[in-house]
Parts: structure tokens; sequence; C-alpha cells
């Protein structure tokens, strides 16, 4: 297991290099002339130079490389170009109304989930199964865009039920007051494709050999789905779910932008539409990062539900 | 002579291969038909509005500010009102100023060549067949040069996508080695980054990038979308070329001397297609959806052209003062486009491989 882990551990590395060196192509040579950028409508040649020195573009690129790799390691990716705010304040402040968002919903979803790819799995084949199917075809075909908008316009503002918009410094606020809206909503726009997936692996189980033996042994069909069945197709789901917690971070940017909610999402979606770089380069790279050891922890999590899965 | 007489029966016809067994159970699908029938009505329309035949003044604006659609053209609507109250010539006589004003004496000849100008009243609709919005633009026509673009946009990112994804997974899969080893370093670069967040970081990089200016636009986002969508594909495609480069056949046409090349793309890719094709159409609807939120958001089409993703944007503040029928149109005709193409590339994938259900 140890050997395991060193060893996947040093397979990361050249994959982070990679990430470094795309990133450092993109923003750095692909990208326009920051100093344009940042200058905006100033065309004072002296300005755009001075700033160009601050930035430190002027150097070869292999200098500029060493910057970006000090900027990673030191968590210190200066301020952002149109804010002027510190980047790293930008990423503590902004991760807690993110998180507060995505992981009730992704608790939720889950659960939610499973309980329904069980329910539908448990009447497969027959007519409700069908037009279940269809129905989720159907609601994902329609655009998270217009829930949002038909619900906000709905729940928020004909009903009443909940603030259209908005965000307040207190967690337990938040969580009661503004939350509920955009979590409900994004819940209700993830059944269908949950729903559709997770009953496809519960399907897959049902038609193994061991699940005829449990029911050859007498067991009721009960029993036999939430007892084997279940346990088996918790790996793919787990998978599924482990595949959405990067996602986690950066929110759903839809909702924030939205709702108004200063999360992570909402913060690149400003980034990109104003060009600010150190904003977008600090997210990018930390997300890959968080990704790897995220995929890491899951294959490690693996062994343990499942004694029989054999690392190479 | 043979005593034997010949009582062979005669051989039947060559035996059907893949794609016309697949095209035999396409079309006994029904549900797959109706869909293919949706789509192609799609695609006829786009192509219309692509050569400009249909909808080709959608940016004229026709009627009031949110024109009531036919169907309630009995509400109310303030909009419409302020805008032809604005217009309307008060009736109060003009004071007669011409002893002080320094510009009386051109009065006459100024109001003689005016007349002389030809000018068009236009005289703008009360109501459009599904309405207008702000600006009086007839939202059919819109919705009709949104799906263009929108549909555009999903087809021929997918068909970069997929022409990068195939380009690289016949190379990492048929030669292996370290070639192969370098495309999955760069599969695994691409994938460690969060698919959204990658979209985004090449929307920023390429809006401001001196290389890309002529991108502007709709092929940018066909860049962005197709530069960061070949990774499902390649995976698949790797894995065809993994199996099949040890196949007999294969090595029949490298004994015969057939080159590295004519293997990979004469050879093999045929056998290789059916699996390109459903992961195409996979791709073409995620990408459409894709298009609709970059659009929304700002990073799609550019401001003077309309996207699906356009009229939601607008959508959002008209729902407020009571006008649904952007929404209704932009929703609907996009929900009715992706159902459609999502069973048909189900269907498609069924007929392909049936063991796969």
């Amino acid at each position: 297991m140890t050997a395991y882990l060193i060893r996947r551990l040093w397979q990361m590395i050249p994959t982070l290099a990679g990430v470094v060196l795309l990133l450092f192509f993109l923003f750095n040579w692909v990208g326009g002339d920051p100093a344009q950028v940042l200058a905006g409508k100033i065309s004072n040649p002296e300005q755009i130079a001075n700033i160009r020195k601050q930035l430190g573009v002027d150097l070869p690129y292999w200098q500029q490389l060493l910057i970006f790799l000090k900027q990673i390691v030191t968590f210190d990716f200066g301020r952002s170009w149109s804010t002027n705010e510190e980047v790293s304040h930008i990423f503590l402040t902004r991760v807690g109304p993110s998180l507060t968002i995505m992981v009730p919903l992704l608790i939720l979803q889950t659960v939610f989930g499973v309980l329904f790819a069980i329910g539908v799995a448990y009447v497969r084949g027959s007519l409700t199964d069908r037009i279940i199917m269809i129905v989720c075809t159907v609601a994902m075909s329609i655009s998270f865009l217009v829930y949002i908008i038909v619900g906000q316009y709905v729940f928020g503002f004909v009903l009443g039920w909940f603030p259209v918009q908005g965000w307040s410094d207190s967690f337990g606020k938040n969580l009661v007051t503004y939350a509920p809206l955009p979590i409900l909503l994004a819940l209700f726009v993830s059944v269908a494709p949950t729903l559709r997936l997770y009953r496809s692996f519960f399907l897959d189980e049902i038609s193994q050999d061991y699940v005829r033996t449990a029911r050859a042994k007498g067991l009721t069909e009960k029993t036999v789905m939430l007892r084997h069945v279940m346990r088996n197709a918790m790996i793919p789901i787990l998978t599924d779910v482990a595949i959405a917690l990067p996602g986690l971070m950066i929110g759903s940017f839809l909702l924030e932008k939205f709702f108004s909610i200063p999360g992570l999402g909402r913060e690149v979606i400003t980034a990109v539409g104003r060009s600010d770089f150190p904003v977008i380069k600090a997210v990018t790279v930390y997300l890959a990062v968080f990704t790897m050891f995220i995929n890491l922890a899951v294959d490690l999590l693996y062994k343990w539900i499942d004694p029989r899965v054999e690392f190479k | 002579m043979s005593a034997v007489l010949d009582t062979m029966p005669q051989t039947s016809e060559v035996s059907p291969g893949l794609w016309r067994l697949a095209g035999r159970r396409l079309l006994k699908d029904r549900v797959g038909m109706v869909s293919a029938v949706v789509v192609l009505f799609f695609l006829l329309i786009i192509i219309a509005s692509a050569f400009g035949w249909v909808a080709a003044d959608w940016g004229r604006e026709v009627g009031v500010s949110y024109a009531n659609p036919s169907f309630i053209a009995g509400q109310e609507n303030l909009e419409a009102q302020t805008m032809n109250a604005a217009k309307k010539k008060d009736d109060v006589p003009l004071t007669d100023l011409s002893a002080v004003d320094p510009l009386a004496p051109w009065y006459a000849e100024w109001e003689a060549r005016t007349k002389r100008i030809e000018v068009t009243q236009v005289e703008r609709a009360e109501t459009l067949p599904f309405g207008g919005d702000k600006w009086g633009r007839d939202i059919v026509k819109k919705t009709i040069k949104g799906a263009q673009s929108s549909i555009v946009v999903g087809l021929v990112a997918a068909f970069a996508a997929a022409f990068l994804g195939t380009l690289f997974g016949a190379l990492a899969g048929y030669f292996g080695g370290w070639i192969g080893d370098f495309f999955e370093w760069f599969y695994n670069v691409f994938t460690s980054i969060p698919y959204i967040l990658l979209v985004l970081a090449f929307a920023a990089v390429f809006a401001s990038s001196p290389f890309l200016a002529q991108f502007r636009g709709v092929p940018m986002v066909i860049l962005i979308l197709g530069v960061t969508g070949w990774t499902g594909i390649y995976r698949l495609v790797r894995a065809e070329y993994m199996k099949h480069r040890s196949r007999e056949y294969v090595r029949a046409a490298e004994a015969i001397g057939a080159s590295h090349g004519r293997r990979m793309f004469i050879q093999i890719l045929p056998n290789v297609s059916h699996v390109v094709l459903v992961q195409l159409s996979q791709h073409a609807v995620g990408f459409i959806k894709a298009e609709v939120i970059l659009s929304f958001l700002g990073f799609g089409v550019p401001i003077d052209s309309v996207s699906w993703g356009t009229m939601l944007a607008e959508a959002q503040n008209e729902l407020i003062i009571g006008k649904w029928w952007q929404l209704a149109a932009a929703g609907a005709s996009m929900a009715v486009l992706v159902t459609a193409f999502s069973m048909f590339t189900d269907a498609l994938r069924d007929a392909l491989d049936p063991k796969l259900k």
C-alpha cells in the first residue's frame, strides 16, 4: 500500500509539471500582453513599460516560469489586476460561500439520487420505469438557465418563499435563508442525470450472478436490493461523487452569478470577463492539484471498500 | 464432361456488414426515427437561415417595444404605449422668434431641401407572431437565427473535438511506446483541470490574445470547445486502436508492405468509426448546451449576433415585467432540439452496438 502510494505521488509530478507548463504557455505566451490589459485605455508607453516591469513580463521566458513556480509554492499570486485585492485573500473569503452551497447540495444530490435510482431499478422494465426515463430525458434538455430563471421568478418573486438573491455575513442565516433556493433548484436539475446514471449502475449489478443466487436462496427482493445490490453499486456511485468533488470548490458558477453569492465560481467568471489573469491562474493551478489528490484518495478508498481490488 | 450435377444452391447475397445492419435496426426504432426527423427539421431550418432565405432580417426592429404575441394581443403593453406617446408631436403652436433668431432667413430654404429627401416612416407593428423583445425584434426570427448559431457551433466544435481526439487516440493507441506515454501525459494534464475551469481559462486567454484576434466571435467559441473537448473521444479511440493493432488484418497489411499511416487511417479507422460517430453525436449535444451557457455569460457569440444564450440573458430581466415569450421561445426550442438529438444519439448507439444497452 505504501509502495503504491509513493509510486502514485511520484507519477503525479509530471502531470503537475504539465499543468504548470500548460497554464504558463496559455497565460504568458498565447494570452495578450498583460500590460495592455491592465493599462486599459491608457496608452502612455512609459506607464505600460512600468507595469510590464512590475509584472516581470519583460524578463526572458525561463525566468517568468521560475517566478510562476515560486508563486505556486508560496501561495502568493500577487494582486488581482482589476480590484487590487490579494489573490490569496480572494481565495480564502470566497471558498466559504461556495462550500455552503455545494456541500449540502452534493449530499442531498447523492442521497436523493440513490433513493430514486433504487426505486426505479426496483420497478425496472415497467411502464413507470419508461415514463420516468422519458421525463428525465426531457428534463435534461431544458437548459439549466431556464430552470434558474423560472425558479427564481416563481419561488422568489411570485410566491415569496425565498429571497430572490443575496448573501449575508452570518453562516446560519446563509444556510437557512439564502442557500435553500439555489440548492433546491440545482437539486431539481441534477436529479434527472443522476437518476439515469445511478439506475444504469444498479441495473448492471442486478444482472450479475450473485443476485440470482440471493433470490434462489429465498431472500425478498427488497433485501436483495438493499443488502447486496446497493453495496456493489456503491463503487461506481462513489467514483461519480469523487469526480464531483473538485467541482465543489468552484461552486456552480451559474448559481452564484444568478443569486449574487460571493463564491469562487462567480469570482472566476468576473475574472475571465476582465481578463484578470492572476486569479484565473491561481484557481486553476490549485484546483488541478486538488483534483489529482482527490483521484488518489478515491483509488485508496476503493481498496477499503472492495478488498478484492489489487493495486498494480 | 462431369457426371456430377451442380446441385449446390445459389449462394445468397453478401452478408450485411455493420453499417447495413445498424441502418436496419435504426429504421425499425420508432423513437429514433421520430427524433431523427425532428433533428433533420432543425437542420433544414438552420441551412435555410445560414443562406439567408429565412430570418435574414432578424435584427430589424419591426415591432413596438415588447410587442405582444398575436395570441394575447389584448394584453397591456406599457413600454409600447410609452414609445408611441413619445413619437406624437405636441400641438402647441410655436412662438415666432424670427426677429431675434439669427438663422431665421434660411429656414424656408432648409424646409424645401428637407422635403426633397425621401423618408420612409416605419410603421411599427403592435403585435408580432410570437412577440417582440425590448427593441421590437421578431422573436420567431431571433429563435431561428439563434438556433443557427448554437447548432452550428455545437456541430462544428464536435467535429473539431472528434478530429483531435481521433488523431491523438490513433497515434497513441497504434504506436504505444513513448508516443503513447506522451499522449497519456497530455491527457492527464487536460483532465486534471475541471472542465468548466478549463473552458473558462481558454476563453479568457483566447479573448485577449493578439494571435487569435482574427478568430473573434463564433470561430473562437468553436476553437475553445474543440480544444478542450477532445479527451473523451481520445480515451475511447486509443482503447480501440490498441485492440485492433494486433489483429490479423492489420498484420496482413503490414506483411504486404502497407505504411503506418495507411494501416492507421485506411485499415483500422473504418472499423473504429462507429465508436467515433456515437461520441460525436453525444459531444454535439453537450457542446450545444455549453455554447448556450457561454453565450449567456458573454463569452460566446459577439454582441451583434444572436444565440439562444443571449436570448435567455435578455429574458432574465424581462420575466419580472411579465414578458415571458422570449424565455418560452428560446427555452422550448432548445429543449425540443436537445431532447430529439439525445434520443437520436441513444438510438444510434443502440443500433450500432445492441449489446451495450
